[in-house]
């Protein structure tokens, strides 16, 4: 392995934990604010990547496609808020991951009824169809650049909005004390929708941009969602920080993983999590 | 909280494994030449319900809620697939307690880890170490890759040269499975009433407060970690014979999803109750396979339905029927889930 190649595959891992860092955030944002298991995480970013597609085909541009499939993902997660986790708040998480559970196979379904159960891929857009030559003979696509560039400016929109604006505010204090912040005059109701729709529409969005870099295929959201488990558990519940490095130190080991020990690849990040756990179970950043 | 239940209970379960038991008798009247494929269903929903029972012991009576309880079924059904010789049948008297060892050795080392976290990174973590196997097993050649692998023949139970049971005989191996899971159940029973299982009950109810009265809380869940494991590796093991192959889909996390749904189904801390909800998922399984290719939909609507509506299960609704709630202990149970519990455990110390 030459330095390039081992530039390459660094990117790559960047690339990816940027990405699953995307996804995992809104998993983060729903469990630690609101208390919520979503199974169905992994779901909306299939949906995302098919709405994508079904878009792309139909306007004919994956950039105006983008725009019209970002607010059906935030409506989809409005429904799936008002009609299903109203009651389950204050139940156990039981409740919770059998419902969401239900949730993944109505919507895996739905998706197998409009878009069938073929493989389909979207062209990479312009004008990020192009790659950038490294060496004589190495050269890394623009797309995955601009993707990671994406990527981190929403990690740091979500940081700020946490960090430093009162909706933060209200949403730290929601985490911590949901009633005294209601007694505070503030609907939490309304906050709570919100932020589901919001961690429907991050993991969608993610979905969405990913679309020209992953083969879209049914079931393509519950290797996803597991692998977020995996980031969670390693990052610990709740921090957005620890998504963050949980989802780096993933999708680096997932990359490196495949590339130097593939027998043991799928497995790898599986024996993190367990070291982890051994470590500290309750997560890096917790 | 599962301590005395009305005399219906006993009454309907028992006419149920009875008319269970005796399908010999009535099946060909009724199903006609579909009786030998209806006995095979049967048969696979008897060693399901055997299967969601032992995770009751985690979700209902501890209150640890795992999404990898598929990780045991797969365990038993691999360790058959891997211990049987090739072109004979092993014998079942060291089958069974290899497949215990197996199960119980994985489900100490897995428990050893999960039993540190709490709560929803119990969820997690089992569910990640479910498809840590998963994988381990799907991508090993040893094991037969996604393919998995065959058992050719069920294993023999002989007694010297005599053979007690044919278990190649649908029949005597669903009798064989019946019987195993009236054992399990009666166990079951003996366990939750035990002090193991009162100390258990404490746990679920306040563990802090177990704590505080000096109880070493971890080693009693993993304990009873192992004892689920090692019966879902049994019922796993049954599973592979009445498959005749070990699949890595058997210990994916779908199935660990859909144990669960038969728990919740028929009503979580009860035992009786997993036993009628794995019948009835099976059930309803194959009614809505035939209803339509897009069966999933209606499978899970009815979860999500039943999650909102009949949060306790069907074992909810015989036990405290709607029209006479207000008199029955499970009202007064869930009026005082706030409140801390009278302490049943110290009655039984002295």
């Amino acid at each position: 392995m030459n330095l390039a190649f081992f530039g390459v595959q660094l990117l790559n891992g960047l690339q990816y934990g940027l990405l699953l860092f995307l996804i995992a955030s809104g998993l983060t944002l729903i469990f630690g604010i609101m208390g919520i298991i979503n199974l169905a995480h992994g779901a909306m970013y299939m949906i995302g990547a098919y709405l994508v597609y079904d878009l792309t085909l139909r306007l004919g541009n994956f950039w105006l496609a983008i725009v019209v499939a970002v607010p059906i993902a935030v409506a989809l997660g409005l429904i799936i808020e008002r009609l299903f986790l109203d009651t389950l708040y204050k139940r156990d998480h039981l409740y919770q991951v059998l419902l969401t559970f239900g949730l993944i196979l109505v919507i895996n379904e739905v998706q197998r009824i409009i878009w069938g159960g073929d493989v389909h891929s979207v062209a990479v857009p312009s004008p990020f169809d192009t790659s950038l030559q490294l060496t004589s003979n190495l050269q890394y696509s623009v797309y995955r650049l601009f993707l990671m560039g994406v990527c981190l400016a929403l990690a740091a929109v979500i940081y700020w909005v946490i960090r430093h604006t009162r909706l933060g505010i209200i949403i730290r204090a929601g985490a911590v004390d949901r009633d005294m912040v209601e007694g505070l005059g503030i609907n939490v109701r309304t906050l709570f929708t919100l932020i589901f729709s919001a961690g429907v529409a991050l993991t969608a969005f993610a979905g969405m941009i990913a679309a020209p870099l992953s083969t879209i295929a049914p079931g393509m959201g519950d290797s996803i969602l597991i692998t977020c488990f995996v980031v969670v558990v390693i990052g610990g519940i709740g921090s957005i920080k620890g998504a963050f490095w949980g989802a780096i130190l993933i999708g680096m080991a997932e990359t490196f993983g495949s590339v130097l020990i593939p027998s043991l690849a799928s497995m790898v990040i599986y024996l993190i999590m367990a070291a982890v756990l051994l470590v500290k179970p309750r997560g890096l950043f917790a | 909280m599962l301590h005395r239940y009305p005399r219906r209970v006993a009454i309907i379960m028992l006419a149920l494994t009875l008319c269970v038991a005796v399908f010999p008798l009535w099946g060909p009247a009724v199903f006609g030449d579909q009786v030998d494929f209806i006995q095979e269903k049967l048969t696979l929903m008897v060693i399901l319900a055997l299967f969601t029972m032992s995770l009751d012991l985690l979700v209902g009576i501890v209150g640890l809620v795992s999404l990898g309880h598929a990780l045991f079924f797969g365990v038993g059904a691999y360790t058959l697939a891997l211990a049987s010789p090739e072109y004979s049948a092993a014998s079942l008297w060291w089958m069974l307690p290899l497949v215990i060892a197996v199960a119980a050795i994985t489900a100490f080392v897995v428990g050893l880890l999960v039993i540190r976290t709490k709560g929803i990174f119990f969820i997690m973590s089992t569910l990640a170490f479910g498809q840590m196997f998963f994988y381990l097993i799907s991508t090993s050649q040893f094991a037969g890759g996604t393919d998995g692998l065959f058992i050719m023949f069920r294993p023999s139970v002989t007694f010297g040269e005599t053979t007690l049971l044919d278990l190649s005989n649908p029949q005597t191996f669903f009798y064989f499975c019946l019987g195993l899971l009236i054992v399990g159940y009666l166990f079951m029973r003996w366990l939750t009433r035990s002090y193991f299982g009162q100390v258990l009950d404490g746990i679920h109810d306040n563990e802090h407060r177990m704590q505080a009265l000096g109880y070493a809380t971890s080693g009693y869940k993993l304990v009873a970690f192992v004892i689920a494991g090692v019966l879902a590796a049994i019922a796993g093991m049954l599973a592979a014979m009445q498959y005749g192959f070990a699949n890595p889909v058997q210990l994916g996390w779908h199935t660990s999803g859909e144990v669960l749904m038969m728990l919740i189904l028929g009503g979580i801390g009860t035992i009786f109750g997993p036993i009628l909800g794995a019948f009835a998922y099976e059930i309803l399984l194959y009614v809505y396979e035939h209803l339509t290719v897009h069966w999933p939909i209606l499978m899970g609507l009815t979860i999500i339905a039943s999650v909102l509506v009949l949060p306790r299960g069907i074992a909810g609704l015989i036990i405290a029927p709607p029209w006479n709630r207000k008199k029955t202990p499970v009202a007064k149970e869930q009026a005082a889930e706030s409140v801390i519990p009278p302490n049943s455990i110290q009655h039984n110390e002295g």
